[in-house]
């Protein structure tokens, strides 16, 4: 122990401070990965238990052991690129679709002081990193080589553009109520009971937000990048093994990061519900982990309940109707700032 | 007016909301998952499953060969040969079922002067090869003298209503 110590002792300043980022790092990651494994047991236990079946529970003491299962045959199965494809592209697209979504966990805080990267521009940094996820999706289509792939990776890029837009603008709702772009700032804003949390004045941001986030992540309702019944499996058609895991990863790792943000910026972050003795008795983490819990929850039961929207629908919806939506909202918004008394509604 | 009603429904998410409380509902409701292997649901003694071929209690195989199943069979999965017994008695030398055929209409049972050829409970067999699910006539009575108790039961149940 003391020789280890002494070694740690000699190394370089900046190996240190690499070392000891990279051992949060894989706190945060390791952890994520788990989290990630377990989305798709609950996911697969909800929607069973809504459509009145038990769902797996064979794999270990009531199923438990399921998504270790899953993993490891993924694991096993062999990779095929078909002979057609671009192999570079095509092996580097699904790690392109999983990279942004383990990236962004960076400056996501989880309590006012577990934070990796606590950065100014931390909204900003999301936004930026989670837009680059859609270049996996299309770059996995084109390098498929196949029309079903192809036409699933178009369908994907369309329907993320528009609804970007949506998200975006909902987004600027939030930073006109607080007027930082730290995460951590965000969530400070709504410390107290939940009458501070900015889901309240901004219902139909909050609102447009979560739809957004369902249809940017590519989930039930809004899943014709997929679209089994008309284009097979869509952009992953051609994918196997590992290669296939690394877009389930990345689709559900994008499902808790969009959590994660909502919690953060509309459900306040860490704080309890009611600011008073027993609900200030439980920790902050565990209060964060909950309301991700709840919206995950909201993911899945979507899934279980609505039948997948037309493409057309889809693009209806986020063009003609999100859209407007936030827009009008925001000018309300800055109306009722500039010009009425009642600015505290909105303000803080 | 009707119109307007009908874009607030859909727009303020009513619809939406409705079809969550739906799923919500039932996400707490019992379950009725049959673990198969575990559980078995309850069966009719009419159930048409696997067939056998039965014989008299003094040993003696019922099925004279007529060929009435044969005939009746609309999938034509019945194959018989016959041939006269040193006794004088016509019968069987040859009783294919290819169950790969076989719709499991129970015509053949109900043609079946002899109540030789009958359809038994059992769903729940296998073939590993080519040609395993061909029964042949010796295949088909080993069911019979197995499952005797239960056939007989099944049709003494049965027997009032037909």
């Amino acid at each position: 122990m003391s020789e280890l110590t002494a070694l740690w002792g000699n190394l370089p300043v900046w190996s240190q401070l690499l070392l000891w980022d990279l051992v949060k790092i894989v706190a945060i990651v390791g952890p994520l990965m788990l989290s990630v494994a377990y989305l798709t047991f609950a996911e697969r236990k909800v929607i069973g238990y809504m459509q009145v079946r038990i769902g797996p529970n064979r794999v270990g003491p009531r199923g438990w052991l399921q998504p270790i299962a899953d993993g490891v045959k993924l694991l096993l199965k062999e990779i095929i690129v078909p002979s057609g494809a671009n192999k570079a592209l095509f092996i580097g697209a699904p790690v392109l679709a999983l990279l942004p979504a383990l990236v962004a966990w960076a400056v996501v805080p989880f309590t006012s002081t577990l934070v990796l990267a606590n950065v100014n521009a931390g909204l900003l940094f999301v936004l930026a990193v989670t837009s680059m996820g859609v270049y996996g999706v299309v770059i996995a289509g084109w390098a498929s080589n196949s029309k079903y792939a192809f036409l699933g990776s178009l369908r994907s890029a369309a329907q993320i553009v528009a609804y970007e837009i949506a998200m975006g603008f909902a987004l600027v709702g939030v930073l006109m109520s607080v007027g930082t772009l730290n995460l951590r700032q965000i969530a400070l804003d709504q410390a107290g009971g939940f009458w501070h949390w900015l889901f309240l004045p901004l219902f139909p941001l909050f609102l447009v937000y979560f739809i957004s986030g369902v249809a940017e992540t590519n989930r039930a309702p809004f899943d014709v990048a997929e679209g089994e019944s008309e284009i097979v499996a869509g952009f992953h058609v051609e994918y196997s093994g590992m290669t296939f895991a690394l877009f389930f990863l990345a689709e559900y790792a994008n499902m808790i990061l969009l959590s994660a943000l909502t919690a953060i910026l509309f459900l306040g972050g860490w704080f309890p519900p009611f600011d008073f003795a027993p609900f200030t008795w439980v920790p902050p983490l565990v209060w964060f982990l909950l309301k991700v819990s709840v919206i995950l929850f909201l993911y899945l039961w979507l899934r279980a309940t609505f039948p997948r929207y037309r493409y057309d629908q889809i693009m209806r919806l986020g063009w003609k109707v999100l859209i407007p939506v936030t827009l009008v909202w925001i000018g309300v918004m800055g109306l009722v700032i500039f010009f009425t008394p009642w600015a505290f509604l909105f303000y803080r | 007016m009707k119109a307007i009603r009908k874009y607030l429904h859909s727009f303020l998410l009513i619809e939406l909301l409705q079809g969550l409380a739906l799923t919500g509902k039932h996400f707490f409701a019992r379950k009725i998952t049959v673990q198969y292997p575990d559980e078995r649901t309850p069966q009719s003694p009419r159930f048409r499953g696997l067939h056998a071929l039965r014989r008299y209690p003094n040993g003696e195989e019922r099925c004279i060969a007529c060929k009435l199943c044969e005939a009746v069979c609309p999938a034509l999965a019945i194959t018989i040969e016959s041939e006269q017994r040193d006794d004088g008695t016509r019968r069987t030398t040859r009783y294919d079922i290819d169950l790969t055929k076989c719709i499991f209409c129970g015509f053949c049972e109900e043609s079946c002067p002899v109540d030789s050829i009958v359809e038994t409970r059992i769903f729940d067999y296998h073939g590993e090869k080519r040609g395993d699910l061909v029964y042949t006539k010796s295949m088909l009575l080993a069911i019979g003298d197995k499952y005797e108790k239960e056939i007989a039961a099944d049709r003494a149940a049965d027997a009032r209503y037909r």
